[in-house]
């Protein structure tokens, strides 16, 4: 289980990056953490010419902010998510999921961006961003940086809208208002495996922002906005009826057990809705 | 025994462990670990097919030294497996694939580099032509008539039926209860910590070849290697370095061994395989396949009456060796009765080739099977009387006023209070009071107890393994003991240490008989070329077999200690103790140092009829009956499911084990601890799942689900110290037992939490989904979904 040879260049800037890539030809990688790229690597099922190393280039960890977004940088770590190095703008979802992410070493050098960019179905931020109705801003497709919404940016497990010379470098989150609130239950057999399945509600009316999603399915995630309507009008309770009907609709492919499986993972976010904040 | 004042540090303390100080630091020395100038590295092709035809093999001709096939290892014989029991199968396992190959990850071609990622590069400019052939991937698909065949030689694809029926027909015919119960385990990896791993060299100044392996049984590694490379023992040293866990993984030969010593003994250079974490996933998956259909009959108490029994095992493409492809069934058939009183039995095993990785021995053998399928029978026998299941399980133990006793299928209980075991885990998990609380938690999760009761025999003697028909008979230990001339004393003995302590428990047995203090013993253990001869660390054998060398080893020195000493101090031997660390007769003393100095310096001060033998000893050992000495324990467990998910917390788990006279008490914790958490991943995670075609599915970590810290429980423990009759100081084996149970209490457990829906499960592990699925196939109306291959 060793990677096949390849070449290793480290980027010194963002637009270095984006260079290295395009000459590659697509036959090279980007490597941030590493924790979903290196195993690919051992198991000689990615074997990329050339692996680009970001982790110290520059304009990956940039930060900005206004009251409507705030916007992270690519390169910050689940583990600095975790431990609030940087402000968390939803009011504590980012800082929560994080926390929820695999395993402390591996949240240590993963990154947000790089997460995104493998797109595991099962991963957290993959879910979340959908939820939160974040924007990925991806760089090396033009002049201008290009903006997905992220829940289409995932077009299917481990299919991204990403371009063969493109980075993303950084993800736009909206800001939760105060009444916000949010949930997000995953179930998984053990402590840091992937998910089997993943509900997050998010209900922030003032920002006009009320969504429920089912994540970890077999491909992108699904939206559920039936239920999440009937969460913004009548409320948690009533949502949780509807649920098991609409995953039927959305996810018609899963076979009985895992629809009810995503069913019981989006009622127990919707019952535990704004815990989360108030602990 | 060790009540003489002095530090305890002999049989019975809680001495810290010698190996720790090294382990803790990242300081042992493992295979991978070893340097050495000019060291190739291997890498092994595998078959990717589960069975086929190979129709040609082609590399290019510049690469003849460094990609070998089977037709390059002139010389090397198959390593085949034979058996005194009469219908049993010859299988021949070739090193390297010669015409077919039976297993996906099967050796095909061996491939060797300066590097281990060169050398899966040389792995690609291999071409392999396979003709596929219809795969078996069950005992069903073996045993169907005109199925494809494994080993067409053979006529079907059986290794072994067996058949034992004591007469039951009449029992059955009028017995007031019976139930009928199928039961299934997954097949499973072992994941010792460290995997597989062999550095072989030739050592041209001892005209020898030198194997560094990483395995339980050294000395047996040198007999099957020299059988299979034709070389003779004497010119085979066979040196275990660290090894990182065995669990019946690393008791076999493994082709692998076999071809790199083939290496090194042909180009005379060093040349090392480390097995990585997919080999031992996919080439690796050899262990816990059983599949049961028993009928259990008994009176309107739940006595049990007679015992009607089919067990099969998924037995894998070839024999391992030494010890066959119907170990398991033998086991299987052999210890199902369990620690129960029965006076009816009848049972037929299978042992089915099916293209998979070999069968082989993981901690408990067969008997995490057997109890998991025996004690559901019990489980169920008490809820078809209406009674609890504790209460029926004590009824038919075999109570302590039968010991010694002989069961039915002639296994001899040596000693202990199986009843009371039971009793006091009852007491500790608090079974009452969970009976008059409430069935569901605050969170709504269904919960349960469930208890699982079981012997392990241990350090089984000769005549068993005779009995199993095993081409070697493991013998009697042997140990060498010495005091140095400084007064320190070195012990030796051929049993390898593989992380269960037998650095410091020999340590302390040769304590208890020389007093010498633990920090001046040393022990050395494994090297072929510096230890007495031991057939190895497996079936719960060390402490007894080698331990009680040791102790008569240490037993003969310490009284030629006395006799110089007695000399020193101008006494009669007889009027000489040891005290205090030193040898004293009333008030004068001298030290060990003092007797070491006399002998190997100042002979001349000694008299004239002094023993020549020396301060040095070898000394073998037999318990005095040789049928093995029996652990016992029962474990008890409360958890909660959630009906919902499918997922299982356990809430409490209690153990009472008894394994007769504890040489170190934390030892035998950590031994119990581990073993426990193996049998939870045996319960509720671990799992090697096929398709159709016996392509493996679980081939990463991701797939194959090991269970953490976070899903283990706090085991609590509480001992028993019933001595054996029949071995030195009392002792009885421990290293397997932990690993029973927990199926068996776990399964019991939720299907005692799920009673109120009337779902029960029948196979471990006990996953999400099955959990899930029974309860779906509970509830009448309900469509059911199909059983999911793959546990999620």
């Amino acid at each position: 289980m060793k990677s096949s040879a390849f070449e290793l260049k480290h980027a010194r800037t963002l637009r270095e990056a984006t260079e290295l890539l395009a000459a590659a030809d697509g036959d090279a990688k980007v490597l941030a953490g590493g924790q979903s790229l290196v195993p690919m690597l051992n198991l000689r099922l990615a074997r990329p010419k050339l692996l680009v190393d970001i982790k110290r280039a520059s304009g990956f960890r940039e930060l900005a902010a206004d009251d409507k977004v705030f916007s992270i940088g690519a390169g910050w770590t689940h583990a600095e998510i975790e431990d609030g190095v940087l402000e968390d703008p939803t009011r504590g979802l980012l800082r929560s999921v994080a926390h929820g992410i695999a395993y402390r070493a591996v949240r240590n050098r993963g990154t947000m961006g790089g997460s995104l960019a493998h797109a595991d179905p099962a991963a957290d931020w993959v879910s979340t961003l959908a939820a939160l109705g974040a924007t990925i801003v991806v760089e090396g497709g033009g002049e201008r940086p290009k903006r997905h919404a992220a829940e289409s940016f995932v077009d299917g497990a481990f299919a991204t809208k990403l371009g063969e010379a493109e980075v993303i470098s950084a993800i736009e989150v909206p800001r939760l208002s105060a009444d916000a609130s949010w949930a997000y239950h995953k179930i998984c057999r053990k402590t840091g495996e992937f998910a089997n399945a993943i509900g997050v509600v998010v209900l922030d009316l003032k920002a006009g922002l009320q969504r429920v999603l089912a994540g970890a399915t077999s491909g992108s995630p699904a939206l559920l906005p039936n239920t999440a309507a009937r969460l913004a009008e009548a409320g948690p309770r009533a949502a949780c009826e509807i649920v098991a009907e609409e995953i039927r609709v959305v996810l018609p492919n899963l076979d009985l057990d895992t629809q009810e499986l995503h069913a019981v993972a989006i009622r127990r976010a919707l019952a535990t809705l704004g815990e989360g904040q108030r602990r | 025994m060790s009540g003489d004042g002095a530090v305890a540090e002999g049989i019975g303390a809680r001495a810290r462990r010698k190996e720790d100080a090294r382990h803790l630091r990242g300081r042992g020395r493992f295979v991978g670990d070893i340097h050495m100038p000019g060291l190739r590295e291997v890498a092994f092709l595998r078959s990717p097919m589960a069975h086929a035809k190979i129709l040609s093999k082609t590399r290019s001709p510049d690469h003849a030294l460094d990609i070998f096939f089977s037709e390059d290892l002139v010389g090397v014989a198959p390593i085949v497996t034979r058996s005194s029991i009469p219908g049993y199968k010859v299988s021949q396992y070739p090193v390297l694939a010669t015409d077919k190959v039976r297993f996906v990850g099967e050796p095909v071609a061996m491939c060797v580099a300066r590097n281990r990622a060169i050398a899966e590069d040389l792995i690609e400019q291999v071409e392999v032509g396979y003709d596929e052939l219809p795969a078996i991937a069950s005992c069903a698909g073996g045993r169907r008539e005109n199925s494809e065949l494994l080993h067409p030689e053979w006529g079907d694809n059986l290794f072994l039926e067996t058949f034992f029926d004591s007469g039951v027909d009449q029992i059955i015919a009028s017995a007031p209860i019976s139930v009928e119960l199928e039961m299934s385990c997954a097949r499973q990896t072992m994941h010792p910590m460290e995997g597989k791993g062999v550095l072989a060299w030739w050592d041209d100044r001892a005209d020898q070849l030198v194997v560094h392996t990483s395995t339980q049984v050294p000395h047996l590694i040198r007999a099957g290697l020299a059988e299979c490379l034709g070389i003779a023992q004497a010119q085979i040293r066979v040196a275990p370095p660290d090894v990182g866990g065995g669990f019946g993984y690393k008791c076999l030969l493994q082709p692998e061994e076999v071809a790199v010593a083939w290496l090194a003994a042909t180009f005379k250079k060093p040349f090392r395989w480390t097995e990585d974490r997919r080999e031992h996933l996919v080439a690796g998956a050899n262990a816990r396949q059983h599949e049961y259909h028993i009928k259990a009959y008994a009176d309107a108490q739940g006595r049990l009456l007679a015992l009607d029994a089919e067990v099969s095992v998924d037995t894998g493409a070839y024999s391992v060796w030494p010890f066959t492809a119907c170990l398991e069934a033998a086991q299987a058939g052999g210890n199902l009765p369990g620690p129960y009183h029965l006076a009816a039995y009848r049972c037929r095993t299978y042992s089915v080739a099916t293209n998979k990785p070999p069968f082989a021995p993981y901690r408990g053998v067969a008997r995490p099977g057997v109890c998991f399928a025996m004690e559901q029978v019990i489980d169920a026998i008490a809820q078809k009387v209406g009674r609890e299941a504790w209460e029926v399980r004590r009824d038919n133990l075999v109570p302590a006023s039968a010991m010694p006793y002989t069961n039915i299928t002639n296994k001899h209980y040596d000693s202990g209070d199986y009843p009371e075991a039971l009793v006091a885990a009852k007491n500790m998990i608090g079974l009452e009071a969970f009976r008059a609380g409430p069935r569901r938690d605050d969170k709504g999760r269904y919960l349960g107890i469930g208890f699982a009761s079981f012997t392990e025999q241990s350090a089984h003697g000769t005549k068993v393994f005779a009995s199993w028909g095993l081409p070697l008979v493991p013998g009697f230990d042997q140990a060498h003991v010495k005091l140095t001339p400084d007064g320190a004393l070195e012990v030796a003995a051929g049993i390898h240490t593989i992380g269960q302590g037998l650095e410091t428990t020999l340590a302390q047995i040769a304590h208890e008989q020389t007093r010498v203090p633990l920090k001046h013993i040393r022990v050395t253990l494994g090297d072929t070329a510096m230890t007495p001869f031991s057939t190895g660390a497996y079936a719960s054998r060390g402490i007894v077999m080698s331990g009680g060398a040791v102790s008569r080893a240490a037993e003969v020195v310490a009284g030629r200690i006395k006799s110089i000493a007695a000399h020193l101090l101008q006494v009669e031997p007889a009027a000489v103790g040891f005290a205090e660390g030193r040898i004293f007769a009333a008030n004068a003393s001298v030290s060990y140092e003092d007797v070491g100095r006399a002998w190997y310096l100042r002979p001349d001060q000694l008299p004239e009829t002094v023993n020549t033998a020396g301060l040095e000893a070898t000394e073998g050992y037999k318990p005095d009956v040789d049928t093995g000495v029996f652990s016992y324990a029962t474990h008890a467990v409360r958890l909660a499911v959630d009906a919902e998910t499918g997922l299982v917390e356990i809430l409490d788990y209690a153990i009472v084990e008894d394994c007769g006279r504890m040489v170190n008490p934390m030892i035998v914790e950590g031994q119990t601890y581990g073993g426990a958490a193996q049998g939870i991943g045996t319960a509720l995670f671990e799992e090697s799942p096929y398709d159709d075609n016996a392509q493996p599915l679980a081939s990463t970590l991701l797939d194959y689900i090991l269970p953490g810290p976070t899903e283990l429980p706090s085991f609590r423990i509480d001992h028993r110290e019933t001595l054996s009759p029949y071995s030195a100081h009392g002792i009885k084996g421990v290293g397997e037992g932990g690993a029973i149970a927990p199926p068996a209490a776990i399964v019991n457990a939720i299907n005692d939490a799920l009673s109120p829906l009337n779902a029960a499960v029948r196979q471990v592990p006990a996953s999400p989904r099955r959990i899930r699925d029974a309860i779906r196939r509970a509830r009448p109306s309900q469509a059911v979904a199909p059983e999911a291959g793959v546990a999620r």
